[in-house]
């Protein structure tokens, strides 16, 4: 492996040094500007790193394409996301990695003027075959938003509310959930006096906490999470991160971030997306270290985006 | 002065002069506001000053005599209560449907923006009209002649509209992250109805309904020709003195037994119209405030 001594301990525009990896194994395709032919509307396919082969796969995207209208979203998005492990989407604003996170559990069914081309395969099933039903679907996905979303009943009822409508009434069950569900969420002795209030009495983190215990309440396989940490206070941020850290294994978790630290602090594989293509999908340490595109390079450097 | 002159924050001419103008401009919008207030008050007052000497428990108790010259209100009372309850029990589940279909369910197409479009001109239609079309639709074309039912079903038709765009008001109040929750968590949209929308909204709905019942109350031309009657025989006491009128039964209102007596009959007392117009107005104003305090109470309820 040479090394272009060009790469090395540069420093970018403002001054400030940066540390950048070592790129030239990698630079496949030379010189080729990636987002100006996307920006052009090109479709270019995304590098993916070969660790992902040695994964256990849950979900496999195949080719998926979404359109708003007119206005594609997506294009041929193709990638893996391993069992029990997190794997990241990050981007610049409006790539589309919640348009993405919501097609996993088609929650973008509702919105009339979607339409999706492609494949997604959970566990071997595709999650567009004729006889799935979204609201199983949905049952076996855990989501959770940007801004905290407990509902305007007690802090238990927020919890089981699953169970509710799947019309559970025993009270053993519903305790036995609630309290399992909250201490998978972190939040069980800080509220386990007061699981009467108001789930709206809680502060922002702890709220964030109860809808990510609402969302594991049913068991889910996956946990969806859209920026759940941008809405927060550092303090609460660092919860909800160890938290998260603590839930892998149990769970698959698909999170998209803003937050390139958070990213690499949190996710064992990362997919970076630009105006709703997918660039380069690799371990983490991967495309945070020795990306293979420089276009990942420079905006996990904060160079763009 | 020089120390005027000296701080930065004096206030210069143009500043003095916006203030002088907010000032005016606050003083006469307080002014205007209150004078509304005048005439409310002046009715009260100038009602119940020249109904007092008609005023009493029997006033209310006791049926019309001898052409209105003697005895109470009652039968129009009772008439008017049954019209109220009859046409909210139509008018209410239709019209709260309606707002949760149009609010929840339907697509924002042609039709829906049709639909909406025909509630709020329906909204608009002067009650006379609604009597008339009352008249062709319910009394001839359905043949259901003049009666309690046909004038309910007309007085439903009048509120309807203010049901159903107070109910989809209501409705939309409630966040729309909490529907995305239920949705995201595999509720159907009719369990997220049921669990989460209807219960956070079901005060500001009632209030709607709630308000209805003054209009439904104190409208005379939509039951001018659809049931309402001059004079009826009513019991004086017993089962029959509370529920004179069945549904196919020619009714008296209050809001018509007031045109009457104030328009068609000689010799009735002063103190008796007007003291059937307070009695209208203090029903009116116990509603509203009952409304009201729900509508308070709720407001102190709401947790987001
Ligand atoms: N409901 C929608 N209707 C139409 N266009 C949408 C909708 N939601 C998102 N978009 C568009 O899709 C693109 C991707 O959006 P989004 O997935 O929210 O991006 P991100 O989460 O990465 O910021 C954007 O251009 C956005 O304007
Ligand atoms: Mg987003």
């Amino acid at each position: 492996m040479s090394t272009d001594s060009k790469n090395m301990n540069t420093t970018t525009e403002n001054g400030l040094p940066t540390i950048l990896p070592d790129l030239s194994a990698h630079q496949t395709e030379g010189d080729v500007d990636r987002l100006r032919l996307i920006e052009n509307g090109q479709v270019i396919p995304a590098v993916i790193h070969e660790d992902i082969n040695d994964e256990d796969i849950i979900l496999e995207i195949n080719k998926l394409n979404l359109w708003y209208g007119n206005a594609q979203a997506l294009y041929d998005i193709t990638f893996e996301v391993p069992r029990g492990k997190v794997t990241s989407l990050i981007g610049p604003s409006g790539c589309g990695k919640s348009t993405m996170l919501r097609c996993v559990n088609r929650i973008n069914d509702l919105i009339d003027s979607v339409r999706i081309e492609g494949d997604m395969i959970i566990d071997g099933d595709s999650i567009f075959a004729p006889g799935v039903d979204v609201i199983e679907l949905r049952k076996r996905m855990g989501m959770v938003f940007q801004k905290p979303n407990p509902f305007p009943m007690s802090i238990y009822e927020n919890v089981v509310y699953p169970l509710r409508i799947d019309g559970v009434r025993d009270r053993a069950e519903l305790d036995e959930v609630c309290e399992r569900s909250l201490r998978g969420a972190a939040l069980w002795d800080e509220v386990k006096d007061r699981l009467r209030e108001s789930g709206l009495s809680l502060s922002g983190g702890q709220q964030q906490r109860l809808c990510i215990a609402r969302a594991i309440a049913s068991d889910p396989e996956m946990l969806l999470l859209d920026e759940p940490c941008s809405a927060l206070d550092p303090v609460a941020t660092a919860k909800i991160e160890e938290l998260i850290q603590n839930l892998s294994g149990d769970y698959s978790i698909l999170i998209v971030t803003h937050n390139m630290q958070q990213a690499s602090r949190l996710s064992d594989y990362t997919a970076f997306m630009y105006l709703g293509n997918l660039i380069e999908f690799g371990p983490t340490y991967k495309i945070f270290s020795k990306p293979e595109t420089k276009e990942t390079e420079d905006y996990v450097t904060g160079r763009f985006g | 002065m020089s120390n005027e002159l000296n701080n930065p924050f004096a206030a210069t001419d143009q500043e003095r002069q916006a203030r002088e103008k907010e000032k005016f401009i606050k003083l006469s919008t307080q002014l205007i506001t209150w004078l509304l207030v005048i005439p409310v008050v002046a009715i009260i007052v100038f009602l119940v000053y020249k109904s007092w000497p008609a005023l009493s428990v029997e006033f209310i108790t006791e049926n019309p005599k001898v052409r209105m010259t003697a005895g109470g209100i009652w039968a129009p009372l009772i008439g008017t209560f049954f019209l109220v309850l009859v046409s909210l029990i139509i008018a209410a589940p239709i019209g709260i449907l309606a707002g949760v279909y149009l609010n929840e369910f339907a697509r924002d197409n042609w039709l829906t923006r049709f639909i909406n479009l025909a509630v709020v001109n329906l909204a608009g239609v002067p009650s006379i009209v609604h009597g008339l079309f009352g008249l062709g639709a319910f009394v001839y074309f359905l043949g259901m002649d003049r009666c309690l039912l046909a004038a309910s079903c007309t007085v439903a038709v009048m509120t309807l509209p203010v049901i159903i765009t107070s109910t989809k008001e209501a409705l939309a109040s409630v966040p729309m992250a909490f529907r995305v929750a239920c949705w995201n968590m595999g509720a159907t949209k009719w369990q997220t109805i049921r669990t989460i929308v209807l219960p956070n909204s079901i005060s500001g709905i009632l209030t709607g309904v709630i308000l209805q019942v003054a209009r439904a109350a104190g409208e005379t031309a939509p039951i001018l020709f659809t049931g309402a009657m001059i004079s009826s025989r009513v019991a004086d006491s017993g089962w029959d003195a509370w529920v004179p009128y069945g549904l196919e039964d020619r009714f008296m209102a209050l809001s018509y037994h007031l045109y009457i007596i104030s328009t068609q009959w000689q010799n009735v007392p002063e103190s008796f119209k007007f003291g059937t117009a307070a009695v209208m107005i203090g029903l009116v104003i116990a509603v509203n405030s009952i409304s009201i305090g729900f509508r308070i109470y709720l407001r102190s309820r709401k947790k987001w």
